[in-house]
C-alpha cells in the first residue's frame, strides 16, 4: 500500500506538475547541449525513484529535472564519466545501468561464467562417460563409490512396500 | 507397485554425497536469503522505540547547523531531533512545508528542537528553490547515495521521524502533515 | 450479500481442494478406488466452484461495487465495460482467483482423461494440481480477499475486512481509483491471460513427473503422457512473452519492447527451461537417455514459475509490472521451501531408478548436439538467475541497491544465443546415434554456401558491422538449413511416392508434426533474431523542441510538427495528439502519426502512446514528450527508427503456425518407433 502510495505520488503528481508547468530550460549558458547529447548520457543512468526505467524516457517530473541536471553539467564542460559517477555518488549504485565493477559487486560478472564453465565440464565429463562402453559408465558426478549394500537394502525395503 | 526391478542393481548408484550437499546448501542458501529479503520489504519503516542508529549527512551551504556543514545525530544528544524526508519534486511534500517551517519557528528559540531537512534523491538548485520558495531555514542536506533514507527503510516522501533526547525513535509520520498543531502536538509531549 | 457469497463460494472450493488431496492420499494408502474415485470429483468440482466465485467478483467489478476494497482498486464508473471485466486481473487478489480458476480447468481436463493403463499415477496427479490450487485459494482465502470492504468506525478511520468489525457502518465509496492505465491496452487483455495460462499449465507435466517419481514408475510413460501438455504450456508461456513485448512497445513508450526487467525475466526463465526440455526430451524418447536431466528440467521449470510468481507478487523485487507489496509473502514462501525441497529430495531418492539406458556413441550426434543445446539453455539461465537474484544479495549484505540492466544481460547473452542459433543449424543436420564431420560436411556445406552469399549481399548493401554480419549469417545459415532439410524430405517423397512438391511438404509435416513444426519454430525464431538484432544494434533515435511546421530529420526520415490538440475521450481520459506529416528523404509525404499523452485522471497517471509507421524495413516510432500552447516553443518529440523490428512480429505469426503445427496434428509414429527412427534419419533426405 504504502509502496503504490509512493509510487502514485511519484508518477501521478509530478505527471501533474508536468502538464501544468512549462518546463523551465534556464540554463541558457554558451551553446545549450542538445536533446540528443543529454539523452545519450541518460540513456546510461536508471532514474533514481521509478523501478528500472532508463532516465532518458523516464516521463516524469523528476526525471525531467535530472535530464536538466545532465545539460547544465554538460554546458560546463564535464565529462561522462564525471556525470556518472556524480548521479552514483548522489543517488547510489542504482542509477547505473551495471553495477560498479568494486568489491563484491565483482561477483556478478565472475560467477555466471564460472558456473557456466562448470556445467561445460561436468557435461563433457558425462559425454565421455556415456561414449564408454556402458558397463563402465557412471553418469554425471557420480564416480564416488556410493555403499552397495545401502542401496540394495533401500532397493529391498521398497519392494516390500 | 514399483519398477526398481528395471535398473539392474549393478547400476543402482545414488547421488553423491558432495553432489547432495552443494545441492542442499545451495537450495537452503537461495531459500534463507530470500527469507531475509523478505523479511526487509516486509518490515516497514524504523518503528517506534527502536534505537536509531548513528549517522552522519552534509549540508546545503546557507543551510549549515551552528556553523557546520554536516550534523551527525549522536551529537544532536539531549534534544528532539525532527527528521523530515521530501524532495522537490514531491506535490504532497508542498502541503506540509509551510507547516513545518511555522513550526520551527515556534521552537527555535528554545534550543531544545533540532529540525533536520533531508532531500531525497533530488537535484540542488530545484532543492535550493524549493526551500526559499516556502522559507525554509532549518538544516537541510543531500541524502547523498540514499543512504539516510535507507537507514530509516523510508517508503516514500514526505515522511518524518521523530527522536527524543535519548536518540529513540518516538513517532513516524507516514505522509504529509496537515496543520501545524499536529505536529506540534507530537513535539510538545517529547519536551517534557 | 453479493460479496459474502462470492467469498463464502471461495471458501467451499477451497475446502473441496484440500479435501480431494485427503480423499487422495487416503485412497492411494488404502487401495481404494472408490476414495480416488471421490477425489477426482471433488477436484472436476472446483472448476465450476472457482467460476461461480470468480462470476461474482465480475458481476461486482461490473456493477460499480465500491464498498469491496478490489473493486475500488481497480475500476472507476468511467472505465467501459470490457476493461471492468479484465480489471480482473489487474490486481493481486482478483488475479490470484484468475490464477486458481486456470488452475482448476487444467485440473480438471488432464483428470477427465483415460486412465486405465496408468491409475496409480491418478492419486498423485491429482495431490499435486489439488495442492497448488488449495494454495492459491487459500491466499485468496486468507490473505488477499478481493471481497473484503471498507468499514468506517465512529471516528472516521476505515478499516478494510470482509466482515463488519464492532461500531462500524458500511461505507460506500463515490468512485473507484481506476485500472492502472498501463493495463488499459488491448494487449493486456490478452497477455496476461496467456502468461499464466502457460504458467499454469507446466503444472501439469510437473504433477506427472512427481507422480512418476513417488509411484517409482520412472519409465518414460510420464513423459509420454505429458508431452502434448507441455508443448501446449511452452506454446502459451510464448504467446504470453511475445504479446508482453507488443504490450510493452505500443505502451510503454520505451522505443523498444523488452527491457530486462526483472518480471520480464522471471516469465522468460521457466521458457529457457521449458525450451530446453522440449529438445531434451526428444533424446529420452529416440535414445532413452537423460531421464534424470528431463526430471530436473520439469521440476525447474515448475519452480522458477512459482519463484518467479513469487517474486514479483511478494513485493520483494521492485518492477514496473510488479504488483504492490502484499501480505502473501509469508505463506508464498512457505510453499516455494516446501516444493522445492519435496521435489529435490525425491529425485534425488529416485536417482538410481532414472538411469539412462544406452549410451552416446559420436559427440557429434544428434543426442550430443541437444545435450550442447541444454548447456546453452541453462547457461542464459544462469546469467539470467543470477542477474535477478544479485541485487537481493547485494543490498541484504552491503546495504547498497544496485541496477543490473541491459548491457549486462546483452553482454552475457549474445555469445550464447549466437552459439544456440549456430546449433539450430547444424543440429537438424546431424543423425541420432552416431554421426562424422563427413557426413556432417556433406550435408552442410550447401546451406552455408547460400548463407554465405546472403551474407555477402548484406555486406554490400546493408551494414559493414562485424557482430551484425555474423548475427545475420547465422540466420541464414538457420534459415537455408532448415528450408534445405524440408526440401530434401520433399523431394525424396516426390521421387519415392511420385507426390506433387505441394503434396509431399504436407504429407511430410504431417507425418512427423513435431519435427516440422519445430522447424517452423527455427525459422520464426531467426525472424525474430532479426528483428531483435535490428532494435539493438542499428536503433538511432533524436529529440527536439520544434515549432509548428517545423521538422525534425532522422535517418532517412524527416517528421514535421503540423498541430497539436487537447480533447476528453469517451472513456474520461484526456488526450493530448499531435499530428505529424511524415517525409522520406526525397520530401515525399508517407504519411501521417498521432503520437500523444493520455491523462488519466481517476489514476492522475500519464500514458505517453507512441505513434508508429511500421514497414518491413523499419518502424518510425514517435513519441510526444513535451509540448506548450501553441503561441510558444512548440512541442518536443522523440523520434526512434527501429531497422526490421517489424520481422519479430512476422516471426511470431510464423511461430504460431509452427507451434500450432506440433500441438494439434496427432503424431502419426507409433511410440515404439524409437529405435527405427534413430536408423532412419542419418541420412534424412532419403529416409523416406
Amino acid at each position: 500500500m504504502t509502496r503504490s502510495r509512493f509510487l502514485l505520488v511519484v508518477l501521478g503528481l509530478s505527471a501533474l506538475m508536468a502538464l501544468c508547468l512549462p518546463a523551465q530550460r534556464a540554463f541558457a549558458q554558451k551553446p545549450t547541449p542538445s536533446d540528443d547529447e543529454v539523452n545519450r548520457i541518460a540513456h546510461q543512468l536508471y532514474c533514481p525513484v521509478c523501478e528500472n526505467t532508463p532516465l532518458d524516457v523516464c516521463p516524469t517530473e523528476a526525471c525531467r529535472q535530472w535530464r536538466d541536471l545532465i545539460r547544465q553539467q554538460l554546458s560546463q564542460g564535464w565529462t561522462e564519466d564525471q556525470i556518472k559517477q556524480y548521479f552514483a555518488d548522489q543517488y547510489g549504485a542504482r542509477v547505473l545501468a551495471e553495477p560498479p565493477r568494486t568489491g563484491m559487486n565483482w561477483l556478478v560478472y565472475i560467477l555466471p561464467p564460472l558456473v557456466i564453465v562448470a556445467g561445460a565440464f561436468l557435461l563433457l565429463r558425462a559425454m565421455h562417460n556415456w561414449t564408454k562402453p556402458a558397463a563402465q559408465s557412471p553418469a554425471p558426478g557420480q564416480e564416488e563409490p556410493s555403499d552397495e549394500y545401502v542401496a540394495r537394502l533401500e532397493e529391498e525395503l521398497k519392494k516390500r512396500s | 507397485m514399483t519398477d526398481s526391478t528395471i535398473a539392474a542393481p549393478a547400476k543402482r548408484r545414488g547421488v553423491p554425497m558432495w553432489a547432495q550437499i552443494i545441492i542442499w546448501v545451495v537450495l537452503l542458501g537461495l531459500l534463507a536469503m530470500v527469507a531475509v529479503a523478505l523479511r526487509r520489504t516486509q518490515q516497514g519503516t524504523v518503528q517506534p522505540g527502536d534505537k536509531i542508529p548513528d549517522f552522519a549527512m552534509p549540508l546545503f551551504t546557507g543551510y549549515g547547523m551552528n556553523g557546520s556543514q554536516q550534523v551527525k545525530l549522536s551529537n544532536l544528544r539531549g534534544k528532539v531531533v525532527i527528521i523530515n524526508f521530501w524532495a522537490s519534486w514531491c506535490k504532497p511534500c508542498e502541503q506540509e512545508a509551510a507547516d513545518l517551517r511555522t513550526a520551527w519557528d515556534s521552537y527555535k528559540d528554545t534550543g531544545k528542537v533540532v529540525f533536520v531537512g533531508v532531500d531525497y534523491v533530488d537535484t540542488e538548485p530545484e532543492a535550493r528553490a524549493y526551500l526559499e520558495k516556502f522559507g525554509i531555514q532549518y538544516s537541510n542536506g543531500p541524502d547523498l547515495g540514499t543512504k539516510v533514507s535507507q537507514l530509516f527503510r523510508i517508503k516514500g516522501v514526505p515522511e518524518t521521524y521523530f527522536i527524543d533526547q535519548q536518540g529513540v525513535l518516538r513517532r513516524v509520520q507516514v505522509g504529509p502533515f496537515t496543520s501545524v498543531d499536529d505536529i506540534k502536538a507530537v513535539i510538545d509531549p517529547m519536551l517534557r | 450479500m453479493w460479496p459474502e457469497i462470492g467469498y463464502g463460494i471461495l471458501v467451499i472450493a477451497f475446502l473441496v481442494a484440500l479435501y480431494s488431496v485427503g480423499a487422495a492420499v487416503y485412497g492411494e494408502r488404502k487401495r481404494s478406488p472408490a476414495w480416488i474415485e471421490s477425489a477426482r470429483r471433488a477436484m472436476l468440482l472446483l472448476w465450476p466452484l472457482i467460476t461461480l466465485g470468480a462470476a461474482t467478483l465480475i458481476y461486482m467489478l461490473l456493477t460499480d461495487h465500491y464498498e469491496v476494497s478490489f473493486v475500488y482498486q481497480v475500476t472507476s464508473r468511467s472505465m467501459p465495460a470490457y476493461l471492468k471485466i479484465t480489471a480482473w486481473w489487474g490486481g493481486q487478489a482478483g488475479s490470484l482467483v484468475f490464477w486458481s480458476w486456470l488452475m482448476s480447468a487444467f485440473a480438471s481436463l488432464v483428470t477427465l482423461r483415460k486412465w486405465d493403463r496408468d491409475r496409480e499415477f491418478l492419486p498423485w496427479v491429482i495431490v499435486v494440481t489439488s495442492i497448488t490450487t488449495a494454495f492459491f485459494l487459500g491466499l485468496v482465502v486468507f490473505y488477499e480477499n478481493p471481497f473484503a470492504r471498507f468499514w468506517q468506525t465512529v471516528d472516521g478511520n476505515v478499516i478494510t475486512s470482509m466482515w463488519a468489525p464492532a461500531n462500524t457502518t458500511l461505507m460506500v465509496a463515490q468512485d473507484g481509483r481506476g485500472l492502472n492505465p498501463l493495463l488499459r491496452h488491448p494487449g493486456m487483455i490478452i497477455h496476461p491471460p496467456m502468461l499464466y495460462l502457460g504458467f499454469v499449465s507446466f503444472v501439469i507435466p510437473y504433477a506427472f513427473a512427481m507422480a512418476a517419481l513417488i509411484t517409482g514408475r520412472t519409465d518414460d510413460r510420464w513423459i509420454r503422457l505429458t508431452r502434448r501438455w507441455t508443448l501446449w504450456a511452452w506454446l502459451f508461456l510464448s504467446t504470453g512473452l511475445v504479446l508482453g513485448s507488443r504490450w510493452a512497445y505500443d505502451v510503454l513508450g520505451w522505443g523498444g519492447f523488452w527491457g530486462w526487467d526483472p518480471v520480464e525475466i522471471a516469465a522468460l526463465m521457466p521458457w529457457l527451461t521449458g525450451t530446453a526440455f522440449l529438445h531434451s526430451v526428444m533424446i529420452q524418447e529416440k535414445r532413452g537417455l537423460l531421464k534424470q536431466w528431463n526430471m530436473i528440467l520439469v521440476i525447474l521449470t515448475y519452480a522458477l514459475v512459482i519463484f518467479g510468481t513469487f517474486l514479483t507478487r511478494s513485493g520483494v523485487l521492485s518492477s514496473v509490472h510488479a504488483f504492490a507489496q502484499s501480505a502473501i509473502g509469508p505463506a508464498f514462501f512457505a510453499f516455494i521451501g516446501a516444493t522445492f525441497i519435496t521435489s529435490i529430495g525425491l529425485v534425488i531418492y529416485r536417482w538410481p531408478d532414472l538411469r539412462g539406458e544406452t549410451e552416446l556413441k559420436s559427440l557429434l550426434s544428434r543426442e550430443a548436439l541437444f545435450l550442447l543445446n541444454n548447456l546453452l539453455f541453462m547457461s542464459v539461465l544462469v546469467v539470467c538467475f543470477w542477474g535477478v537474484i544479485f541485487p537481493l544479495i547485494s543490498e541484504l549484505v552491503t546495504g547498497q541497491k544496485v541496477t543490473v540492466g541491459p548491457p549486462f544481460y546483452n553482454h552475457a547473452t549474445g555469445p550464447l544465443f549466437a552459439s544456440l542459433m549456430l546449433l539450430m543449424g547444424v543440429a537438424p543436420l546431424s543423425a541420432w546415434g552416431k554421426s562424422t564431420w563427413q557426413t556432417l560436411g556433406r550435408a552442410i556445406w550447401k546451406p552455408a554456401l547460400a548463407a554465405l552469399v546472403v551474407t555477402a549481399l548484406i555486406f554490400v548493401y546493408y551494414t559493414r558491422l562485424a557482430i551484425p554480419l555474423l548475427g545475420f549469417y547465422l540466420v541464414a545459415l538457420v534459415i537455408c538449413v532448415t528450408v534445405y532439410e524440408y526440401w530434401r524430405g520433399a523431394r525424396a517423397r516426390h521421387r519415392s511416392k511420385g507426390e506433387n512438391f505441394f503434396l509431399a511438404f504436407g504429407r511430410l509435416t504431417a507425418r512427423n508434426p513435431r519435427r516440422y513444426g519445430g522447424y517452423f519454430v527455427h525459422i520464426s525464431m531467426m525472424l525474430m533474431a532479426v528483428g531483435i538484432m535490428g532494435i539493438n544494434m542499428f536503433q538511432i533515435d533524436t529529440q527536439a523542441t520544434v515549432p509548428v511546421n517545423g521538422a525534425l530529420k532522422l535517418g532517412e526520415y524527416s517528421v514535421k510538427y503540423e498541430s497539436i490538440a487537447q480533447f476528453d475521450a469517451a472513456d474520461n481520459r484526456q488526450v493530448t495528439r499531435a499530428v505529424v506529416g511524415v517525409y522520406d528523404d526525397k520530401g515525399d509525404y508517407l504519411g501521417e502519426l498521432h503520437p500523444r499523452i493520455d491523462y488519466y485522471p481517476d489514476a492522475q497517471q500519464n500514458m505517453t502512446i507512441p505513434g508508429e509507421r511500421a514497414t518491413l524495413t523499419d518502424d518510425l516510432y514517435v513519441l510526444l514528450v513535451d509540448w506548450q500552447p501553441a503561441t510558444a516553443n512548440g512541442a518536443t518529440f522523440k523520434i526512434f527508427v527501429n531497422p526490421l523490428v517489424n520481422w519479430l512480429w512476422i516471426g511470431a505469426i510464423i511461430f504460431w503456425i509452427g507451434a500450432l503445427i506440433a500441438v494439434l496434428i496427432p503424431d502419426r509414429e507409433p511410440e515404439r518407433l524409437a529405435v527405427p527412427e534413430a536408423q532412419r534419419v542419418p541420412q534424412p533426405g532419403v529416409a523416406d
